[in-house]
This record gives structure tokens, C-alpha cells and sequence, in this order.
């Protein structure tokens, strides 16, 4: 079983690579969507709205599908179209096989060590993006428009999974006591559930926030490719109710790991640096929740603010626990 | 905290100013309103969150008295100019410190400012009945004419689960008002207020509160009993006095660990006896990471363990004494460093006291038997050095009794004594000047926190509030629907979200379909 999911993180990670170049060559030569091409196609006549000739967006608040879109300066889209077609089709089913090996990655893992396969960083990382995997496929399940958030999903998968396989990889051993209780499961657990929330979350927000950044006229790295992004408001919406499901995941994975602090260390809560950066995770996580929820708040400054959100969680995944030494650090780095 | 930005209050109209206040008072009144305002507003209040998240970073960064005062003072070693500075900014106590306070107590200002109105508001609103039918339904953002005539029962009958409301108008129109999602704005209030009850138990927690530490070696003559002279450290809440701390006594029988070949530990469990004056013996308990002892009045945590060597030293008068030094450990096999003094050894003469240091390995490697290969004590072994002259204890400084006085070794006042002396257990080391010192066994020992916070209910109740008010706060939507009856027979309907919610649409079409059955 062990062989079996070391094995299988190859193929997982090989899939992720694939889907992202894949997602990335749509991005250079597809069709940009249907979707992206009715939106162009309606810009060059300069007058009308995008969002008239895209009967799938809704009108955009702050106008991120304005008239200022321009024209493609490269082939027309028809040309490239039947050419390029099947990458973004390709793309999802390298995703598909991507999860399915990850999965089954963390279950045998899970199988092979007799217990949840949340015992050191390497299992918890190989988890949250499993699982993130998971969400991110059912996600694209339900709204096929925005197959082109895939590229940040799967950049983070990549990233992550690499880190995963490469750096904090741990044979399979037992927990140690400090571990052993039913709380483990159920804290850890909506730790993981919260944190692949947060992180296809995140890549919603930093793919709404690239486009809008192109939208204001901002032409440097990464803001390149804003204008081959279509369907910003539906990934914006799609980023707020991630982060609205994750948040009350996490606020309870939180209060779990305080009752099992309390059992296992006499006090809920110690400012231990694992405890902190939670701590700050939710404050900043809050913050979002409540722009977004306030009218005369613009939309992107809400979408930075679940940026910020994000680096706090990466910043207590890795750097908490290579830099700060705490009574969170179990198993490995 | 207010969702939607605050409502301009308009002033009540025509009514004429009775008296002139004097300007000072008028401008202050003013100036106090605009802060108010301004505190309340939710940009501050983001602003107030955001400082909140920054201010909580330093206290990661650097090491924390209430976390682990050693590592504070291991950074005062390491930065003899800086941590000086640091420590006047609080920075050693970043969450005790007056402005970290001042940032969440200035938040929870706000947040009791956004939702008392709120509260207010929302209790309005459950008293008062949606409002009738708008005169022209099609303004709303969903209305619809109904292409068949609508029965007002079955009509009645599709809005259960809405707060309807049936009027009949002087021409015959009958309209029903319905609204629903009540519980959003009250799950709102709810996941805020609840934050108040946890900063509650919090301050309860930290004022009637305490903690303490405390090694307990095995065996009936260390028993351990819960009173501030036997405690190792400890911190009492500003309300506590050691009179209030409950009085019992713990004698550790027995402690049990199993561990894998390769040294990974399996499980922990000490079994205890427990007493108290009031009832005597309480009986035996058994407690182990993550299961506590829960004792009246105090809960009795397990931290760590090790083992004390136990060590019979027989002076060259003859003159016996016995000592059980726990040694505490360096790694993770239980290689444990630690000092057996004797200091009554050789008469009163203070310049001929005695002591060994070393290392106790619980399962010998090769030499030069630096490391234990094991925690378990398959293959134990002592390494000592014997020290003899003042061991500086009578000098009312505080030291640790798992180190030599380093003072006293560089003044030359403490030397090292014979070369180093591997022992077995049973074994008996003869020293130069014939006194003799037999390794006569190990005991264990474990370490303690033994801790009672009454702010923990509190504290549990806000959480579980909160987290009741945050689902409903994040995914109730609210909204009302109108349908108006003709006399005529004709119908119309309209819908009003009142939040966003997407699906909406969805909802009203399928209300209205039903409507037309």
C-alpha cells in the first residue's frame, strides 16, 4: 500500500504538470471559451457592451468587461479555434486523472499507516490538495465557465504537491501519543476541509484580481493574461462562496483544536505560533467576509483581502513550522 | 460593524431650537458623534481587523513569557541590547501588552456600536408585519402577471414557511405580503454578541484563574501536594490568592510508556494516588497525554517524563545519605543530564561537600556513551563525574538543582574529583578518599501542569454560539414576495431580495408557478 501511493504521487504530480501546460496552452493559442470569444467579438464594435453579445455574465459593477477590452491582436479567433480547441478539454481530463491518483494516493496512504492520513506535513499538505482537487473538479462540474480559473488551481497543486513529494516527504510510521485522540480527526479535518476551500478560494480571487488589474490598464507579469480571462464576476461570486462555506469550516476547526488543547495541554488557547497565525488567518478571513459585504467597498480590495488570507494560511502551513518552533510540530519539518 | 453602511438618520424636522447651547459644548457633542460615527463605520472596523491580524504577528516572532519564559531569556542572552527595548515595548507580552488591547477593545467598541442599533432594529422588525404590496409591482427587481386566476387559500398554502401577511383593500384587492430569512440578520447578531460572551470568559479566565508546574518523582516520600511552596513555577490570576487553591495530594505509583524499536513512543500513562484533607484517600487514578485528571477544582495535565537515578553516598566518616535526582532529557531516547549533590557529605565542612554529574543513558550505546539508543531502560547506564568543595547553595541565589553553580566552578571554589566513572545499576564507585557511592536503582518521574480556569464554560458557550450565528449569518438570505389578488381576477406578483442572493430568480419563478396550479 505504501509502494502503491508513493507511486502514485508521480502520477498525481505528472497529471497536475500536464493539466497546467495544457491549461496554459489554452491560454496562448485556444479559443479563450466560448464565452471570451463572444465578449471579443462584441468589442470591436467599440460602443457596445461586452456583457451584451455574453448573455451568461451578468452586467459587471465596477465594468471589468468595459469597451476599453481590445480587439485580439493576433489571428482571429475563428482561425485558431478548431486548431486549439481540445486543449482545454484535455486540460480537465489530465485534472481528472490528476485527482483520481491523488486520491487514491492519500487513501492507500491512509490504509497503509492504519489510521487518517493526517499524521505529519506531508500527509496534512497531500490532503488539503486532494481534497482541494476534489472541490475544484466539482466545482467545474457545476459551472463549466470558468474552466479558466484551472491554470491557478492547478499552478497551486503543482506547487503544493511538488513541495509535498520533494521536501516533506515522510515514510509511513504511527502517530505519536501526543496525537492520539478522536480529536485529531476532527480537528485536523476541518483544517484540511478549510484550507482546500481557501485554496481554490484564493485562486478564484487572484484570477479576478488579474483581470481587473488588466481592466485598469496594468500590463506587467501575471496581469498579462487578464485579458484572455473571461467570466471574472462569475469567479468572483464562485471565490466568495468558497469562502463563505470554508470560513465557518475553519472557525470550527479552530474551536476544535482549542477543546483538544484544552485536553491534551490544560488551556484552550496559548498563543502557541501555530495558534497565532490561526488566529490571524480568521481575522483577515473575517475581513474579507465583511468587505465583501459592504456595497461601497470595491470588489477587488475585498478579492486582496482573501490574497492576504491566503499567504497567512501558507505563511502558518510552512513558515510557522520552519521557522518558529511550537508545541504544534509533529512529524517532519 | 454594520453590513450595509450606516443609514443616514435624518434629523427629526420642525422642531424649533428651545435654547442656544454655549458653542463649546455644541462642537464637543459634535466632535464625540463624528468619533462615533467614524468608529462605527465599517471602514474603520476593517481597519481595526486588519491592525488587529499584524499586531498578533510579533507575538510569533519573538519568544513569549506566557508561552516559555526560558526561551525569553535565552533571547536576553542572545541580544543583550535589543531585548531590553523590545521588552519595554511589550514585546515579550505581545498579548498582554496595553496596545494590543487597545486595538481589540477599540474593535469590540465598534462592534457593540454597529449591533446595538442592530439589535434594536432587528427586534423592530420581528414585531412589524411586511409592509404591503408596493402600488406598482413590475419596479421590483422580480414581478410577474399571473396568467390564470389564483385561489387565495392554495395561494396562502404555497407561502408556508413565510411570515404572510393578508390584507384586503376598500375595492376588494386582497394582497399577501410574505417575507422570510428572519434568521440572517438574527444569525448576524448572534455570531457578533457572541464574541463579547468569549472576551467575557476570557477576562474571567485570566483574573480568577491559575497554572502552575511541577516534577513529581515516583514514590511515596514525593508525594506532591497543591500548594503554591511545591510548585516548580507557577502564575496565579490577580484575583487568586494561595489560600483559594484547592488542597489535595498526588503520589505517582506507577508510569507507564511503550515505544516502538525504533524509539517512537506508543503511549504515556502515570497512575497516581490521589488524597485531599476533607475526604482522605481519593483513590487511584490513571491519567495520560490527552486524558487528564480532573479533580475538583483543578485539572492535573501530563507533560513529560524521565528518569531520577537514585543514588547512596557513603562519606569517609562513614555518614550515609541518600538522594533521587531526577535528570531531565536532552533527546528523544531519554539521554538525561543531571546533578546528584550531596551537600551535607563530609560534616559541616562547606569546602568538602559533594556532587556527581553526568549522564544517565536508560539504554547504553558504544562508548564514549554520549547517547541512549532507546527510551526504554533496556541496557541502563550511568556516566558521573564527581565534584567536591562549596556547592554555593547557602549563597540565597537561586539556582537550578540540575546544574552545577557555574559561579563556583570558575572561581575554582568547586572541582572536579577523580576521573569519570561509567556505573551499572547495584554498582558501588570507591572515590580517592574512600567514601563510596552506590547507583542503586532509577525511579521515574513525570512533569505536571495543573491548571483551573472558570472562564473555560463561558468561553465554550460563545463558541458554540458563534458558531450556530455564522452559518445562519453567511448563508440565510433575506427577502419578501407580494402576490395581489384583483377582484377582477387578474394577479400580479413581485419579489425583493433583500440580500444578495443569486438564486432568487430561481425561487420566485418556481413561487409564482406554483401560484398559477
Amino acid at each position: 500500500m505504501a509502494e502503491l501511493s508513493d507511486g502514485l504521487l508521480v502520477v498525481t504530480l505528472l497529471s497536475y504538470l500536464a493539466a497546467m501546460l495544457l491549461h496554459a496552452g489554452e491560454y496562448a493559442f485556444g479559443d479563450r471559451g466560448r464565452i471570451a470569444n463572444a465578449a471579443t467579438a462584441a468589442a470591436v464594435p467599440a460602443k457596445e457592451l461586452v456583457g451584451a453579445g455574453a448573455p451568461v455574465v451578468t452586467p459587471a459593477p465596477h465594468g471589468y468587461a468595459a469597451p476599453t477590452v481590445t480587439a485580439p491582436d493576433d489571428a482571429a479567433p475563428g482561425a485558431s479555434r478548431s486548431r486549439a480547441a481540445w486543449l482545454g478539454p484535455a486540460a480537465v481530463g489530465a485534472t481528472i486523472l490528476g485527482v483520481a491518483a491523488h486520491v487514491i494516493t492519500v487513501v492507500s496512504r491512509g490504509i497503509a499507516a492504519e489510521r487518517l492520513p493526517f499524521g505529519n506535513m506531508y500527509e496534512f499538505v497531500l490532503s488539503i490538495t486532494a481534497l482541494g482537487g476534489v472541490i475544484w473538479l466539482g466545482t467545474l462540474y457545476f459551472q463549466r465557465q470558468v474552466r479558466h480559473l484551472g491554470l491557478f488551481v492547478m499552478l497551486f497543486e503543482v506547487l503544493l504537491v511538488g513541495v509535498a513529494g520533494m521536501i516533506l516527504y515522510t515514510p509511513v510510521g504511527p502517530l505519536v501519543p501526543a496525537l492520539d485522540s478522536y480529536w485529531f480527526g476532527i480537528h485536523i479535518g476541518a483544517v484540511i476541509t478549510s484550507s482546500s476551500l481557501f485554496m481554490v478560494a484564493g485562486a478564484a480571487s487572484i484570477m479576478y484580481l488579474v483581470r481587473t488589474g488588466w481592466d485598469d490598464g496594468k500590463r506587467g507579469f501575471l496581469y498579462a493574461f487578464g485579458g484572455r480571462l473571461a467570466n471574472a464576476e462569475a469567479v468572483e461570486r464562485l471565490s466568495f462562496r468558497l469562502h463563505a462555506f470554508a470560513f465557518p469550516i475553519w472557525t470550527f476547526g479552530v474551536t476544535a483544536g482549542a477543546i483538544w488543547a484544552e485536553v491534551a495541554w490544560g488551556r484552550y488557547w496559548g498563543w502557541d505560533p501555530k495558534e497565532v497565525w490561526a488566529f490571524i488567518s480568521w481575522v483577515v478571513y473575517a475581513g474579507y467576509l465583511h468587505a465583501r459585504a459592504t456595497p461601497s467597498i470595491k470588489r477587488s480590495t475585498a478579492a486582496w483581502i482573501a490574497v492576504i488570507g491566503f499567504l497567512t494560511m501558507m505563511m502558518n502551513l510552512f513558515g510557522v513550522n520552519i521557522f518558529f518552533t511550537g508545541l504544534h510540530s509533529y512529524g517532519g519539518v | 460593524m454594520s453590513v450595509t453602511e450606516a443609514a443616514v438618520e435624518l434629523p427629526p424636522a420642525g422642531e424649533p431650537p428651545r435654547r442656544r447651547t454655549p458653542w463649546v459644548v455644541a462642537a464637543g457633542w459634535a466632535a464625540a458623534r463624528n468619533g462615533w460615527r467614524q468608529l462605527t463605520s465599517m471602514r474603520t472596523a476593517l481597519m481595526l481587523l486588519f491592525l488587529l491580524a499584524v499586531a498578533a504577528i510579533p507575538g510569533s516572532v519573538l519568544p513569549q513569557r506566557s508561552v516559555k519564559v526560558e526561551d525569553v531569556q535565552r533571547f536576553y542572552a542572545a541580544n543583550p541590547n535589543l531585548a531590553p527595548v523590545l521588552d519595554r515595548l511589550w514585546g515579550f507580552e505581545v498579548y498582554a501588552s496595553p496596545w494590543f488591547a487597545a486595538i481589540y477593545l477599540l474593535l469590540f467598541t465598534s462592534l457593540v456600536g454597529c449591533i446595538t442599533p442592530r439589535l434594536r432594529d432587528h427586534a423592530r422588525a420581528l414585531r412589524t408585519a411586511p409592509p404591503d404590496a408596493p402600488k406598482v409591482l413590475e419596479r421590483l427587481p422580480k414581478s410577474a402577471l399571473l396568467a390564470t386566476p389564483v385561489d387565495e387559500a392554495a395561494a396562502k398554502a404555497v407561502l408556508r414557511g413565510w411570515r404572510t401577511v393578508r390584507r384586503e383593500h376598500a375595492d376588494g384587492t386582497i394582497t399577501l405580503a410574505a417575507e422570510k430569512g428572519y434568521l440572517k440578520e438574527a444569525g448576524n447578531l448572534l455570531f457578533h454578541s457572541s464574541l463579547l460572551v468569549i472576551l467575557v470568559g476570557v477576562g474571567l479566565g485570566s483574573l480568577w484563574g491559575w497554572h502552575a508546574g511541577r516534577l513529581i518523582v515516583a514514590g511515596p516520600e514525593q508525594v506532591f501536594c497543591n500548594t503554591v511552596q511545591q510548585y516548580d513555577d507557577f502564575g496565579l490570576g490577580p484575583r487568586v490568592t494561595a489560600g483559594d487553591l484547592p488542597d489535595f495530594c498526588l503520589e505517582l505509583t506507577d508510569f507507564r510508556a511503550e515505544y516502538r524499536a525504533d524509539g517512537m513512543p506508543i503511549s504515556f500513562a502515570a497512575d497516581v494516588t490521589a488524597s485531599d484533607s476533607a475526604h482522605g484517600d481519593l483513590g487511584r487514578h490513571t491519567f495520560a497525554v490527552n486524558h487528564p485528571l480532573r479533580l475538583d477544582g483543578a485539572n492535573v495535565y501530563l507533560l513529560g517524563h524521565g528518569y531520577a537515578p537514585v543514588l547512596r553516598y557513603t562519606d569517609a566518616a562513614g555518614v550515609t545519605q541518600e538522594t533521587v535526582a531526577p535528570f531531565p532529557f536532552t533527546d528523544p531516547t531519554l539521554t538525561s543530564e543531571g546533578v546528584a549533590a550531596f551537600p551535607d557529605a563530609n560534616g559541616s565542612d562547606k569546602t568538602k561537600q559533594m556532587a556527581f554529574s553526568g549522564t544517565y543513558l536508560p539504554t547504553k550505546d558504544g562508548p564514549p556513551y554520549l547517547r541512549s539508543d532507546h527510551p526504554e531502560e533496556r541496557n541502563p547506564a550511568l556516566m558521573l563525574v564527581a565534584y567536591r568543595g562549596d556547592l554555593g547553595l547557602d549563597a540565597g541565589i537561586p539556582s537550578s538543582v540540575y546544574d552545577l553553580d557555574q559561579r563556583q566552578l570558575d572561581a575554582g571554589r568547586l572541582k572536579k574529583y577523580g576521573e569519570a566513572k561509567l556505573m551499572r545499576i547495584g554498582e558501588t564507585w570507591t572515590l580517592e578518599d574512600g567514601s563510596k557511592l552506590q547507583f542503586t536503582g532509577t525511579r521515574q518521574w513525570i512533569t505536571v501542569s495543573i491548571r483551573h480556569d472558570p472562564g473555560e464554560p463561558i468561553v465554550l458557550t460563545g463558541a458554540i454560539l458563534l458558531l450556530v450565528g455564522l452559518p445562519l449569518s453567511l448563508y440565510g438570505k433575506r427577502r419578501r414576495v407580494w402576490l395581489r389578488l384583483r377582484p377582477d381576477g387578474t394577479a400580479e406578483a413581485g419579489g425583493l431580495p433583500r440580500t444578495e442572493y443569486p438564486g432568487f430568480e430561481d425561487e420566485f419563478r418556481s413561487l409564482v408557478e406554483r401560484w398559477q396550479r
